[in-house]
């Protein structure tokens, strides 16, 4: 699973933080990026409902 | 041929929606506004969601199509609103200000001086009472003390402020409303300037520095932003926490379950925002046709999102009435969903947490000091709550 986030989109919710804390966290301007050595998501189970969670959309999971 | 259902109307029991919504069919429908107005009514789910990110809906209450609930609503159409009334790019310019005070870590560092907050009201609260009455001695000032904090705002104003946004958002008529909003925009713009000479630590004091010094944003925008926070930051919140202490004394199976276990906080205020859903009726309006579940919602139509029929979709909430805190609640749509889902959500869910966690376990025997279904709650055309939670303890 590859993530991608699109910054331009993301309004800094947290909700993909608050949702799976173990992949994504916010930057000092509060935009959402994934942790270090977490891009392929680390199998965590959270993954798809913290896409689900994004109030805009800007996470975008592709099967690798 | 039935008649539209009217919106708003006034809630039955304070913690479900309207009776009056029961007609209402999935996923939209046609409800008749105040001024006798038709505009379509979002009550599906997945609809929601999906037409809550769709950009070809408006926030612009200066549109003239932009569907208005209320008469006091209708009166400040024209004024500028930050964040609530403007629609990318100027949103997102005003958003993006605004984020990093309020990222799950901002927020989690907040936790202390939250819990010490609740720890001196419930203090004197104890040391009044038994009885008290719990929305001006507990829920409104918990919010309204960490939002004064967060922005940089004296405290010591609090009977101005509140005063001003409960006519504001609650007044007799459309010109008090209006008032208000002068007074509010008055006082805020005065406190800029103090902070201009005299600065001081706050949200407030750090968009003077980064955003107004650097000609980001002008001193009226930013007043109306200071507005949009001050307000949205107390009154909303209070509600939660007047209505969510209700609900729980309605329901002593789920309080004993909540206070057995306490890890289950977080899922509890998650089923709370759910099943109370106290901002009902977000307003869009189209800005061009837009087909959804068959139907064409019409550019220059409103449209009405009602929360709390949406967060009670069965489809997606399985038995929608039953407060339960094990079901997955997190999708629900109680902090609106797309670009403006509320800025503030994640100090809420720190502060009704603490809040109700510390309330339930310092006052074990808390209970209603008055028959349940005499105590007053706000009416259908505001943010949702108890007007008065007389309690009692011991």
């Amino acid at each position: 699973m590859h993530i991608d986030i699109d910054k331009e989109l993301c309004i800094g919710a947290g909700q993909c933080a608050l949702t799976a804390p173990k992949t994504f966290t916010q930057d000092d301007d509060g935009i959402s990026e994934v942790l270090p050595g977490r891009e392929e998501g680390g199998g965590d189970p959270l993954l798809r409902e913290a896409a689900r969670a994004c109030p805009v959309g800007a996470i975008h999971l592709t099967d690798t | 041929m039935t008649e539209p259902v009217t919106f708003p109307q006034d809630r039955t029991c304070p913690y479900h929606p309207p009776t009056g919504y029961d007609p209402l069919s999935r996923p939209l429908s046609r409800i008749t506004l105040y001024d006798g107005r038709e505009v379509w009514v979002v009550t599906g789910h997945t609809e929601a969601r999906e037409l809550l990110v769709d950009q070809r809906l408006s926030s612009r209450r200066d549109h003239p199509g932009f569907p208005m609930t209320t008469a006091r609503f209708a009166g400040i159409r024209d004024r500028r609103t930050a964040l609530l009334g403007v629609d990318d790019p100027e949103h997102n310019t005003q958003r993006r200000m605004l984020i990093p005070s309020f990222t799950l870590k901002r927020t989690a560092s907040l936790r202390p001086q939250i819990q010490a907050t609740v720890d001196h009201l419930l203090d004197t609260m104890e040391a009044q009472g038994p009885p008290a009455e719990l929305v001006s001695a507990f829920a409104l000032p918990v919010p309204s003390m960490v939002i004064c904090a967060l922005l940089g705002v004296p405290y010591t104003d609090h009977d101005f402020f509140e005063a001003q946004s409960r006519r504001l958002l609650r007044g007799p008529s459309a010109a008090d409303a209006e008032d208000a909003r002068d007074q509010l925009e008055g006082y805020l713009g005065e406190l800029i300037d103090r902070k201009e000479k005299d600065p001081g630590e706050g949200l407030l004091d750090e968009l003077i520095h980064d955003q107004l010094r650097e000609g980001r944003v002008d001193r009226d925008e930013l007043a109306t932003l200071a507005l949009v926070l001050l307000v949205a930051g107390h009154e909303t919140t209070a509600n939660m926490i007047s209505l969510g202490t209700y609900t729980l004394l309605r329901h002593p199976e789920q309080l004993t379950e909540l206070r057995a276990d306490p890890t289950l906080m977080p899922t509890a205020v998650e089923e709370l925002l759910r099943f109370l859903s106290i901002a009902d009726g977000l307003l869009r309006v189209a800005t061009e046709d837009i087909e959804i579940a068959g139907t064409t919602i019409r550019a220059d139509e409103g449209v009405v999102f009602s929360t709390s029929v949406i967060n009670r979709d069965d489809g997606m909430f399985p038995e929608p009435d039953s407060l339960d805190w094990h079901r997955p609640a997190r999708h629900h749509v109680a902090f609106g969903f797309g670009i403006h889902q509320c800025l503030g959500q994640n100090l809420a869910r720190a502060e009704m947490e603490i809040a109700l966690h510390t309330l339930f376990s310092r006052l074990p025997g808390l209970r209603l000091a008055a028959p349940a279904d005499d105590i007053p709650f706000k009416p259908g055309d505001t943010i949702q709550g108890m007007l008065e939670l007389p309690v009692t303890w011991g």
